[in-house]
Protein backbone atom coordinates (compact mmCIF):
# COMPACT_ATOMS: atom_id res chain seq x y z
CA UNK A 1 0.00 0.00 0.00
CA UNK A 2 0.94 3.55 -0.06
CA UNK A 3 2.59 5.04 3.08
CA UNK A 4 2.10 8.13 4.07
CA UNK A 5 3.00 10.65 6.94
CA UNK A 6 0.92 13.80 8.16
CA UNK A 7 2.82 17.00 7.77
CA UNK A 8 3.70 19.23 11.08
CA UNK A 9 1.06 21.09 12.11
CA UNK A 10 2.81 24.03 11.93
CA UNK A 11 3.45 23.88 8.07
CA UNK A 12 -0.17 23.09 7.86
CA UNK A 13 -1.00 25.90 9.76
CA UNK A 14 1.42 28.22 7.41
CA UNK A 15 -0.20 26.57 4.70
CA UNK A 16 -3.78 27.80 5.65
CA UNK A 17 -2.53 31.17 7.18
CA UNK A 18 -5.38 32.98 4.56
CA UNK A 19 -7.98 30.85 5.06
CA UNK A 20 -10.84 30.63 7.71
CA UNK A 21 -13.25 28.08 5.71
CA UNK A 22 -11.67 24.76 5.61
CA UNK A 23 -13.06 21.41 4.12
CA UNK A 24 -10.82 19.00 5.76
CA UNK A 25 -10.98 15.90 3.57
CA UNK A 26 -9.71 11.96 4.35
CA UNK A 27 -9.66 8.47 2.86
CA UNK A 28 -10.56 5.19 4.03
CA UNK A 29 -7.79 4.00 1.29
CA UNK A 30 -3.99 3.07 2.14
CA UNK A 31 -3.76 6.08 4.17
CA UNK A 32 -6.56 4.78 6.61
CA UNK A 33 -4.38 1.75 7.12
CA UNK A 34 -1.53 3.34 7.80
CA UNK A 35 -2.99 5.76 10.23
CA UNK A 36 -2.32 8.68 8.05
CA UNK A 37 -5.69 10.35 6.85
CA UNK A 38 -8.86 8.25 8.09
CA UNK A 39 -11.72 9.48 9.53
CA UNK A 40 -10.06 9.42 13.14
CA UNK A 41 -6.92 11.37 12.10
CA UNK A 42 -8.92 13.69 10.36
CA UNK A 43 -11.02 14.24 13.32
CA UNK A 44 -7.67 14.77 15.65
CA UNK A 45 -5.88 17.23 13.13
CA UNK A 46 -9.49 19.32 12.70
CA UNK A 47 -9.24 19.40 16.68
CA UNK A 48 -5.87 20.21 17.08
CA UNK A 49 -5.58 23.12 14.16
CA UNK A 50 -9.47 24.71 16.03
CA UNK A 51 -7.69 24.92 18.82
CA UNK A 52 -4.60 26.80 17.82
CA UNK A 53 -6.08 29.49 15.97
CA UNK A 54 -8.43 29.96 18.50
CA UNK A 55 -5.55 30.18 21.16
CA UNK A 56 -3.65 32.81 18.20
CA UNK A 57 -6.87 35.04 18.41
CA UNK A 58 -7.66 33.82 14.47
CA UNK A 59 -10.60 30.86 14.49
CA UNK A 60 -10.82 28.60 11.83
CA UNK A 61 -14.32 27.00 10.60
CA UNK A 62 -13.20 23.18 9.60
CA UNK A 63 -15.42 20.53 8.24
CA UNK A 64 -14.65 17.16 8.21
CA UNK A 65 -15.37 14.23 5.67
CA UNK A 66 -14.08 10.97 4.69
CA UNK A 67 -14.19 9.75 0.98
CA UNK A 68 -14.04 5.77 0.07
CA UNK A 69 -10.95 6.80 -1.60
CA UNK A 70 -9.47 9.82 -3.14
CA UNK A 71 -8.14 8.51 -5.99
CA UNK A 72 -11.63 7.52 -7.88
CA UNK A 73 -13.21 10.70 -9.41
CA UNK A 74 -16.28 8.93 -8.68
CA UNK A 75 -16.08 9.76 -5.13
CA UNK A 76 -14.02 13.17 -6.13
CA UNK A 77 -17.58 14.47 -6.87
CA UNK A 78 -19.26 13.68 -3.53
CA UNK A 79 -17.64 16.94 -2.60
CA UNK A 80 -19.28 19.23 -4.90
CA UNK A 81 -22.01 20.22 -3.04
CA UNK A 82 -20.51 21.13 0.25
CA UNK A 83 -17.87 23.08 -2.10
CA UNK A 84 -20.95 24.91 -3.61
CA UNK A 85 -23.43 25.43 -0.72
CA UNK A 86 -20.60 25.89 2.03
CA UNK A 87 -18.15 28.67 1.11
CA UNK A 88 -14.87 26.64 1.32
CA UNK A 89 -11.96 28.67 0.70
CA UNK A 90 -9.32 25.75 0.62
CA UNK A 91 -9.42 21.97 0.80
CA UNK A 92 -6.90 20.36 3.05
CA UNK A 93 -6.69 16.58 1.65
CA UNK A 94 -5.19 13.76 3.88
CA UNK A 95 -5.08 11.49 0.79
CA UNK A 96 -2.11 10.85 -0.93
CA UNK A 97 -1.34 13.33 -3.11
CA UNK A 98 -3.13 11.37 -5.70
CA UNK A 99 -6.38 13.02 -3.71
CA UNK A 100 -5.40 16.51 -3.62
CA UNK A 101 -4.55 16.83 -7.45
CA UNK A 102 -7.54 15.14 -8.14
CA UNK A 103 -9.41 17.94 -6.37
CA UNK A 104 -7.56 20.24 -7.67
CA UNK A 105 -8.15 19.51 -11.54
CA UNK A 106 -12.31 18.87 -10.37
CA UNK A 107 -11.96 22.66 -8.63
CA UNK A 108 -11.10 25.63 -10.01
CA UNK A 109 -12.38 28.07 -7.29
CA UNK A 110 -10.86 26.70 -4.23
CA UNK A 111 -7.38 26.24 -3.00
CA UNK A 112 -6.08 22.39 -2.29
CA UNK A 113 -3.49 21.42 0.81
CA UNK A 114 -1.77 18.50 1.21
CA UNK A 115 -2.49 17.82 4.57
CA UNK A 116 -0.01 14.22 4.10
CA UNK A 117 3.45 13.96 2.84
CA UNK A 118 3.32 10.86 0.87
CA UNK A 119 6.60 8.21 1.65
CA UNK A 120 6.61 5.18 -0.17
CA UNK A 121 5.14 2.07 -0.97
CA UNK A 122 5.63 -0.05 1.69
CA UNK A 123 4.25 -2.61 4.53
CA UNK A 124 3.98 -2.98 8.06
CA UNK A 125 6.63 -4.29 10.17
CA UNK A 126 5.15 -3.90 13.58
CA UNK A 127 2.58 -1.91 15.34
CA UNK A 128 3.50 1.71 13.86
CA UNK A 129 6.24 1.06 12.15
CA UNK A 130 6.61 0.61 8.21
CA UNK A 131 9.49 -0.30 5.84
CA UNK A 132 9.74 0.90 1.93
CA UNK A 133 9.55 -2.46 0.25
CA UNK A 134 8.68 -1.34 -4.02
CA UNK A 135 9.64 1.80 -5.93
CA UNK A 136 7.19 0.57 -8.69
CA UNK A 137 10.29 0.76 -11.41
CA UNK A 138 7.32 -1.11 -13.32
CA UNK A 139 9.98 -4.26 -14.59
CA UNK A 140 9.51 -6.71 -11.56
CA UNK A 141 12.88 -8.65 -11.38
CA UNK A 142 12.21 -9.72 -7.72
CA UNK A 143 12.70 -13.43 -8.58
CA UNK A 144 16.61 -13.24 -9.82
CA UNK A 145 17.11 -11.96 -6.12
CA UNK A 146 15.55 -14.58 -4.02
CA UNK A 147 11.81 -12.60 -4.06
CA UNK A 148 13.98 -9.68 -2.20
CA UNK A 149 14.01 -6.25 -4.46
CA UNK A 150 17.70 -4.47 -4.31
CA UNK A 151 16.53 -1.69 -6.23
CA UNK A 152 13.94 -0.32 -3.61
CA UNK A 153 15.46 -2.07 -0.29
CA UNK A 154 19.76 -1.32 -1.20
CA UNK A 155 20.08 2.23 -0.48
CA UNK A 156 22.04 2.45 -3.89
CA UNK A 157 19.86 -0.14 -5.97
CA UNK A 158 23.26 -2.27 -6.74
CA UNK A 159 22.49 -5.48 -8.48
CA UNK A 160 25.82 -7.24 -8.00
CA UNK A 161 26.00 -7.34 -4.08
CA UNK A 162 26.88 -5.73 -1.04
CA UNK A 163 28.96 -2.10 -1.09
CA UNK A 164 31.74 -1.60 1.51
CA UNK A 165 28.94 0.44 3.68
CA UNK A 166 27.07 -3.32 4.81
CA UNK A 167 28.15 -3.93 8.21
CA UNK A 168 26.90 -6.49 10.71
CA UNK A 169 23.96 -7.17 8.22
CA UNK A 170 23.03 -3.76 8.19
CA UNK A 171 23.21 -0.23 5.87
CA UNK A 172 25.54 2.39 6.60
CA UNK A 173 22.80 4.97 4.82
CA UNK A 174 20.05 3.63 7.32
CA UNK A 175 21.54 1.63 10.17
CA UNK A 176 17.85 0.59 11.50
CA UNK A 177 17.24 -1.28 7.97
CA UNK A 178 19.41 -4.59 7.09
CA UNK A 179 21.23 -4.68 4.04
CA UNK A 180 19.31 -6.11 1.41
CA UNK A 181 22.35 -7.94 0.08
CA UNK A 182 22.69 -10.39 3.17
CA UNK A 183 19.09 -11.26 2.99
CA UNK A 184 19.20 -11.95 -0.11
CA UNK A 185 22.63 -13.98 -0.28
CA UNK A 186 21.37 -15.72 2.89
CA UNK A 187 18.15 -16.82 0.51
CA UNK A 188 19.80 -17.50 -2.18
CA UNK A 189 22.13 -19.96 -0.79
CA UNK A 190 19.25 -21.32 1.39
CA UNK A 191 17.32 -21.85 -2.33
CA UNK A 192 20.68 -23.83 -3.93
CA UNK A 193 20.78 -20.66 -6.32
CA UNK A 194 24.66 -19.16 -5.57
CA UNK A 195 25.11 -19.34 -9.54
CA UNK A 196 22.16 -17.54 -10.51
CA UNK A 197 23.82 -14.60 -8.10
CA UNK A 198 26.56 -15.02 -10.04
CA UNK A 199 25.83 -13.98 -13.22
CA UNK A 200 26.24 -10.45 -14.59
CA UNK A 201 23.16 -8.35 -14.56
CA UNK A 202 22.56 -5.89 -17.77
CA UNK A 203 22.24 -2.32 -17.23
CA UNK A 204 18.52 -2.27 -16.30
CA UNK A 205 16.20 -1.13 -18.39
CA UNK A 206 14.56 1.93 -16.63
CA UNK A 207 11.61 2.95 -19.46
CA UNK A 208 9.19 1.67 -17.30
CA UNK A 209 10.27 3.48 -14.64
CA UNK A 210 9.72 7.22 -14.29
CA UNK A 211 12.41 8.44 -16.81
CA UNK A 212 10.22 6.70 -19.73
CA UNK A 213 8.00 10.09 -18.98
CA UNK A 214 4.73 10.15 -17.02
CA UNK A 215 2.76 6.69 -16.53
CA UNK A 216 -0.28 5.65 -17.33
CA UNK A 217 -1.29 1.94 -17.73
CA UNK A 218 -4.14 0.88 -20.29
CA UNK A 219 -6.45 -1.88 -20.51
CA UNK A 220 -7.90 -2.36 -23.46
CA UNK A 221 -10.23 -4.77 -21.99
CA UNK A 222 -11.60 -2.60 -19.42
CA UNK A 223 -11.76 0.12 -20.85
CA UNK A 224 -15.13 1.53 -22.50
CA UNK B 1 49.22 -5.06 -23.64
CA UNK B 2 46.26 -3.63 -23.74
CA UNK B 3 45.83 -0.42 -22.68
CA UNK B 4 49.41 0.40 -22.91
CA UNK B 5 49.42 2.01 -19.47
CA UNK B 6 52.61 2.61 -17.18
CA UNK B 7 50.52 0.93 -14.51
CA UNK B 8 49.59 -1.99 -17.04
CA UNK B 9 53.18 -2.40 -18.16
CA UNK B 10 54.40 -2.69 -14.17
CA UNK B 11 51.95 -5.04 -13.42
CA UNK B 12 52.25 -7.53 -16.58
CA UNK B 13 55.77 -7.33 -15.58
CA UNK B 14 55.25 -8.81 -12.15
CA UNK B 15 57.46 -6.06 -10.63
CA UNK B 16 55.41 -4.65 -7.08
CA UNK B 17 53.04 -1.92 -8.22
CA UNK B 18 52.90 1.19 -6.25
CA UNK B 19 49.77 3.30 -6.61
CA UNK B 20 48.29 6.50 -4.01
CA UNK B 21 45.53 8.30 -3.88
CA UNK B 22 44.84 11.40 -4.73
CA UNK B 23 41.41 13.47 -3.48
CA UNK B 24 41.19 16.92 -5.97
CA UNK B 25 40.12 19.65 -3.58
CA UNK B 26 37.38 21.81 -4.52
CA UNK B 27 39.67 24.08 -6.61
CA UNK B 28 39.96 26.07 -9.55
CA UNK B 29 43.68 26.43 -8.93
CA UNK B 30 45.96 24.62 -10.97
CA UNK B 31 48.70 25.94 -8.86
CA UNK B 32 47.48 24.11 -5.68
CA UNK B 33 46.68 21.09 -8.07
CA UNK B 34 50.44 20.89 -8.94
CA UNK B 35 52.02 21.52 -5.59
CA UNK B 36 49.94 18.33 -3.96
CA UNK B 37 50.81 16.59 -6.91
CA UNK B 38 54.52 17.24 -6.55
CA UNK B 39 54.58 14.20 -3.09
CA UNK B 40 53.56 11.70 -5.84
CA UNK B 41 56.05 12.35 -8.54
CA UNK B 42 58.63 9.85 -8.79
CA UNK B 43 57.09 7.45 -5.76
CA UNK B 44 53.96 6.24 -7.53
CA UNK B 45 53.66 4.14 -10.38
CA UNK B 46 50.09 5.95 -10.91
CA UNK B 47 47.85 8.08 -9.05
CA UNK B 48 43.70 7.51 -8.37
CA UNK B 49 42.52 10.77 -9.07
CA UNK B 50 39.03 10.71 -6.78
CA UNK B 51 36.24 11.49 -7.94
CA UNK B 52 34.20 13.29 -5.29
CA UNK B 53 35.28 11.58 -2.86
CA UNK B 54 33.45 10.86 -0.36
CA UNK B 55 30.60 12.12 -2.16
CA UNK B 56 31.97 16.11 -1.42
CA UNK B 57 32.27 18.28 -4.26
CA UNK B 58 35.94 18.10 -5.81
CA UNK B 59 37.82 19.37 -8.86
CA UNK B 60 36.96 17.07 -11.97
CA UNK B 61 39.04 13.58 -11.75
CA UNK B 62 39.14 14.08 -15.43
CA UNK B 63 40.51 17.71 -15.11
CA UNK B 64 42.75 17.13 -12.63
CA UNK B 65 43.56 13.51 -14.15
CA UNK B 66 44.99 15.63 -17.53
CA UNK B 67 46.74 18.31 -14.87
CA UNK B 68 48.45 14.85 -13.88
CA UNK B 69 49.10 14.15 -17.76
CA UNK B 70 50.36 17.68 -17.93
CA UNK B 71 53.06 16.76 -15.38
CA UNK B 72 54.70 13.73 -16.85
CA UNK B 73 52.44 11.74 -14.17
CA UNK B 74 50.06 8.89 -14.90
CA UNK B 75 46.66 9.50 -13.62
CA UNK B 76 43.94 6.53 -12.78
CA UNK B 77 40.90 8.17 -13.39
CA UNK B 78 38.38 7.36 -10.73
CA UNK B 79 34.16 6.93 -12.19
CA UNK B 80 31.53 7.13 -9.87
CA UNK B 81 28.16 5.91 -10.67
CA UNK B 82 26.52 7.90 -7.82
CA UNK B 83 26.12 11.09 -9.74
CA UNK B 84 25.83 10.50 -13.19
CA UNK B 85 24.09 8.30 -15.48
CA UNK B 86 25.00 5.85 -18.40
CA UNK B 87 25.03 8.56 -20.95
CA UNK B 88 27.31 11.24 -18.79
CA UNK B 89 29.86 7.92 -17.81
CA UNK B 90 30.42 7.22 -21.13
CA UNK B 91 30.89 10.81 -22.16
CA UNK B 92 33.37 11.38 -19.40
CA UNK B 93 35.19 7.77 -20.54
CA UNK B 94 35.12 9.34 -24.37
CA UNK B 95 36.30 12.57 -23.26
CA UNK B 96 39.14 11.14 -21.32
CA UNK B 97 40.12 8.98 -23.82
CA UNK B 98 40.77 11.87 -26.41
CA UNK B 99 42.55 13.52 -23.12
CA UNK B 100 45.16 10.39 -23.09
CA UNK B 101 43.84 9.04 -19.57
CA UNK B 102 44.85 5.27 -19.93
CA UNK B 103 43.48 3.86 -16.39
CA UNK B 104 40.01 3.97 -14.88
CA UNK B 105 38.65 3.05 -11.46
CA UNK B 106 34.92 2.10 -11.28
CA UNK B 107 32.86 2.13 -8.03
CA UNK B 108 29.85 2.94 -6.79
CA UNK B 109 30.42 5.70 -4.41
CA UNK B 110 30.00 6.78 -1.03
CA UNK B 111 26.25 7.50 -0.52
CA UNK B 112 25.66 11.24 -0.46
CA UNK B 113 24.73 11.42 2.92
CA UNK B 114 27.99 11.36 3.75
CA UNK B 115 29.16 14.19 1.86
CA UNK B 116 28.95 17.76 1.58
CA UNK B 117 25.11 17.86 -0.29
CA UNK B 118 23.28 15.19 1.72
CA UNK B 119 20.00 16.68 0.38
CA UNK B 120 20.81 15.85 -3.10
CA UNK B 121 19.50 13.49 -5.50
CA UNK B 122 21.61 10.63 -6.71
CA UNK B 123 22.00 8.65 -10.03
CA UNK B 124 22.98 4.91 -9.87
CA UNK B 125 21.74 4.22 -13.25
CA UNK B 126 24.29 1.74 -13.13
CA UNK B 127 26.18 -0.27 -10.55
CA UNK B 128 29.87 -0.17 -10.39
CA UNK B 129 30.02 -4.25 -11.81
CA UNK B 130 28.10 -2.82 -14.62
CA UNK B 131 30.17 0.19 -15.39
CA UNK B 132 33.12 -2.11 -15.12
CA UNK B 133 31.23 -3.83 -17.91
CA UNK B 134 30.44 -0.47 -19.89
CA UNK B 135 34.70 0.09 -20.17
CA UNK B 136 35.37 -3.39 -20.98
CA UNK B 137 33.36 -2.87 -23.94
CA UNK B 138 33.78 0.70 -25.00
CA UNK B 139 37.79 -0.48 -25.02
CA UNK B 140 38.02 -3.58 -26.46
CA UNK B 141 35.24 -3.86 -29.63
CA UNK B 142 33.81 0.25 -29.20
CA UNK B 143 30.70 -0.66 -28.16
CA UNK B 144 28.71 1.98 -25.87
CA UNK B 145 25.96 0.39 -24.46
CA UNK B 146 23.03 1.63 -25.98
CA UNK B 147 23.01 0.91 -29.79
CA UNK B 148 25.84 3.06 -31.09
CA UNK B 149 29.51 2.81 -31.50
CA UNK B 150 31.99 4.67 -31.75
CA UNK B 151 35.83 4.88 -32.81
CA UNK B 152 39.60 4.97 -31.31
CA UNK B 153 38.51 5.22 -27.84
CA UNK B 154 41.01 4.03 -25.28
CA UNK B 155 41.90 1.01 -24.63
CA UNK B 156 41.54 1.52 -20.71
CA UNK B 157 43.23 -0.73 -18.24
CA UNK B 158 40.06 -0.76 -15.60
CA UNK B 159 40.01 -1.23 -11.80
CA UNK B 160 37.53 -1.80 -9.46
CA UNK B 161 37.32 -1.95 -5.55
CA UNK B 162 37.05 -4.88 -2.91
CA UNK B 163 36.26 -5.36 0.56
CA UNK B 164 37.94 -8.10 1.82
CA UNK B 165 36.58 -7.72 5.43
CA UNK B 166 33.08 -7.80 4.46
CA UNK B 167 30.89 -10.82 5.84
CA UNK B 168 30.50 -13.69 4.81
CA UNK B 169 33.54 -13.62 3.07
CA UNK B 170 32.34 -15.57 0.22
CA UNK B 171 29.77 -13.01 -0.83
CA UNK B 172 32.71 -10.83 -1.21
CA UNK B 173 34.65 -13.59 -3.17
CA UNK B 174 31.56 -13.56 -5.14
CA UNK B 175 31.41 -9.83 -5.59
CA UNK B 176 34.63 -9.83 -6.57
CA UNK B 177 34.15 -12.70 -9.38
CA UNK B 178 31.99 -10.61 -10.79
CA UNK B 179 34.20 -7.88 -11.22
CA UNK B 180 36.65 -9.62 -12.85
CA UNK B 181 33.97 -11.39 -14.86
CA UNK B 182 33.05 -7.87 -15.98
CA UNK B 183 36.52 -6.79 -17.14
CA UNK B 184 38.25 -5.77 -14.58
CA UNK B 185 42.33 -5.48 -14.80
CA UNK B 186 43.39 -4.72 -11.28
CA UNK B 187 41.60 -4.37 -8.02
CA UNK B 188 42.16 -2.15 -5.18
CA UNK B 189 41.22 -2.96 -1.59
CA UNK B 190 39.78 -1.45 1.04
CA UNK B 191 42.43 -0.49 4.19
CA UNK B 192 44.08 -3.44 5.11
CA UNK B 193 44.54 -3.41 8.86
CA UNK B 194 44.10 -7.17 9.20
CA UNK B 195 46.94 -9.07 7.50
CA UNK B 196 45.24 -12.41 8.28
CA UNK B 197 41.73 -12.03 7.24
CA UNK B 198 43.43 -9.80 4.09
CA UNK B 199 45.54 -12.95 3.32
CA UNK B 200 42.24 -15.22 3.80
CA UNK B 201 40.75 -13.44 1.40
CA UNK B 202 43.65 -13.70 -1.31
CA UNK B 203 43.45 -17.38 -0.81
CA UNK B 204 40.35 -17.84 -1.12
CA UNK B 205 40.14 -15.64 -4.34
CA UNK B 206 43.01 -17.99 -5.74
CA UNK B 207 41.42 -21.02 -5.24
CA UNK B 208 38.25 -19.20 -6.97
CA UNK B 209 40.73 -18.36 -10.09
CA UNK B 210 40.41 -14.70 -9.83
CA UNK B 211 43.97 -13.64 -9.12
CA UNK B 212 45.49 -14.86 -12.22
CA UNK B 213 42.86 -13.13 -14.24
CA UNK B 214 43.05 -9.45 -12.54
CA UNK B 215 45.79 -7.90 -10.22
CA UNK B 216 45.74 -7.39 -6.75
CA UNK B 217 47.01 -4.37 -5.04
CA UNK B 218 46.14 -4.26 -0.95
CA UNK B 219 45.54 -0.71 0.41
CA UNK B 220 47.69 0.59 3.22
CA UNK B 221 46.31 4.36 5.11
CA UNK B 222 49.27 5.54 7.49
CA UNK B 223 47.50 6.76 10.30
CA UNK B 224 48.56 10.00 11.91
CA UNK B 225 47.40 9.11 15.27
CA UNK B 226 45.08 7.11 17.67
CA UNK B 227 43.02 9.65 17.72
CA UNK B 228 42.42 9.25 14.08
CA UNK B 229 42.56 5.49 14.04
CA UNK B 230 40.07 5.37 16.86
CA UNK B 231 37.90 8.36 14.36
CA UNK B 232 38.39 5.96 11.49
CA UNK B 233 36.81 2.92 13.56
CA UNK B 234 33.72 5.15 14.52
CA UNK B 235 33.19 6.99 10.98
CA UNK B 236 34.34 4.77 8.79
CA UNK B 237 31.72 1.24 8.02
CA UNK B 238 33.99 -2.08 6.29
CA UNK B 239 37.54 -0.38 8.07
CA UNK B 240 38.80 -1.40 11.64
CA UNK B 241 42.01 -0.64 12.89
CA UNK B 242 43.25 -3.25 15.10
CA UNK B 243 43.25 -2.80 18.65
CA UNK B 244 46.69 -4.01 18.88
CA UNK B 245 47.67 -0.90 16.10
CA UNK B 246 45.68 1.83 18.40
CA UNK B 247 47.86 0.49 21.38
CA UNK B 248 51.34 0.58 19.81
CA UNK B 249 50.40 4.41 18.79
CA UNK B 250 49.15 5.03 21.93
CA UNK B 251 52.32 3.56 23.50
CA UNK B 252 54.18 6.37 21.82
CA UNK B 253 53.61 10.53 23.43
CA UNK B 254 51.19 12.19 21.13
CA UNK B 255 53.93 14.20 18.93
CA UNK B 256 55.61 10.99 18.05
CA UNK B 257 52.58 9.10 17.14
CA UNK B 258 52.61 10.08 13.08
CA UNK B 259 56.16 8.48 12.99
CA UNK B 260 55.00 5.34 14.53
CA UNK B 261 52.00 5.63 11.84
CA UNK B 262 54.03 5.62 9.22
CA UNK B 263 56.49 2.64 10.57
CA UNK B 264 54.09 0.65 11.06
CA UNK B 265 52.37 1.47 7.57
CA UNK B 266 55.93 0.61 6.36
CA UNK B 267 56.16 -3.08 7.99
CA UNK B 268 52.48 -3.56 6.69
CA UNK B 269 53.76 -2.81 3.24
CA UNK B 270 56.95 -5.16 3.56
CA UNK B 271 54.65 -7.67 5.17
CA UNK B 272 52.01 -7.56 2.00
CA UNK B 273 54.95 -7.46 -0.65
CA UNK B 274 55.63 -11.00 0.81
CA UNK B 275 52.45 -12.28 0.26
CA UNK B 276 51.52 -14.64 -2.58
CA UNK B 277 48.87 -12.99 -5.12
CA UNK B 278 49.67 -9.44 -3.96
CA UNK B 279 50.87 -7.92 -7.15
CA UNK B 280 51.16 -4.05 -5.82
CA UNK B 281 50.07 -1.11 -2.51
CA UNK B 282 47.81 1.54 -2.87
CA UNK B 283 48.44 4.44 -0.70
CA UNK B 284 45.35 5.70 0.64
CA UNK B 285 46.78 9.11 2.66
CA UNK B 286 43.14 10.60 3.12
CA UNK B 287 45.11 14.47 2.43
CA UNK B 288 48.41 13.38 4.34
CA UNK B 289 50.38 13.12 0.72
CA UNK B 290 53.61 14.79 1.94
CA UNK B 291 54.25 11.66 4.11
CA UNK B 292 54.20 8.96 0.79
CA UNK B 293 58.16 10.30 -0.35
CA UNK B 294 59.21 9.02 3.41
CA UNK B 295 56.71 5.80 3.39
CA UNK B 296 58.31 4.28 0.46
CA UNK B 297 61.65 5.10 1.59
CA UNK B 298 60.98 2.97 5.11
CA UNK B 299 59.29 0.33 3.43
CA UNK B 300 62.39 -0.38 1.40
CA UNK B 301 60.39 0.20 -2.19
CA UNK B 302 62.24 1.42 -5.46
CA UNK B 303 61.43 4.98 -6.26
CA UNK B 304 59.84 6.16 -9.77
CA UNK B 305 62.77 8.67 -10.32
CA UNK B 306 63.27 10.14 -14.09
CA UNK B 307 66.20 8.05 -15.14
CA UNK B 308 63.67 5.11 -15.65
CA UNK B 309 61.13 7.56 -17.45
CA UNK B 310 58.86 3.97 -18.18
CA UNK B 311 58.35 4.00 -14.36
CA UNK B 312 58.14 7.60 -13.66
CA UNK B 313 54.21 8.22 -12.80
Amino acid sequence: MIIAERKPIKELLNMLSGHDRVLLVGCKGCVTVCNAGGAKEVAVLAAALRITRRREGRPIGIDEMTLDRQCEPEFISWLEEPLREKGYTAILSAACSVGPQYIAERFDNVSVMPALNTTFIGGTLEHGVWAEFCRACGNCGIHNFGGLCPITRCSKGLLHGPCAGSSGGKCEVRPEADCIWHLIYKRMKNLGQIEKLKELKPAKNWSSYWSGGVRRVVREDLTL
Amino acid sequence: MKAGSNLERILRSGEFAVTAEFIPPATGDRGLIERQARYFKGYVDAVNVADNMGAMVGTASWAVSKVLLDLGMEPIMSLVTRDRNRIALQSDLLGASLLGIRNVFCTTGDHQKFGDHPEALNVYDIDSVQLVNAVRGLSDSGRLLGEAGCDNIGPFFVGAAADPFGDPVDLMILRLGQKVRAGADFIQSQPVFDLEKFGHWVRLAREEGLIEKCSILATVLPLRSAREARAINERRRGVEVSKEIIARLEGVPEPEQAQEGIKICAEQIQALKDMEGVRGIHLMTQGWEEVIPEIIREAGLKTRHKKDKTRSA
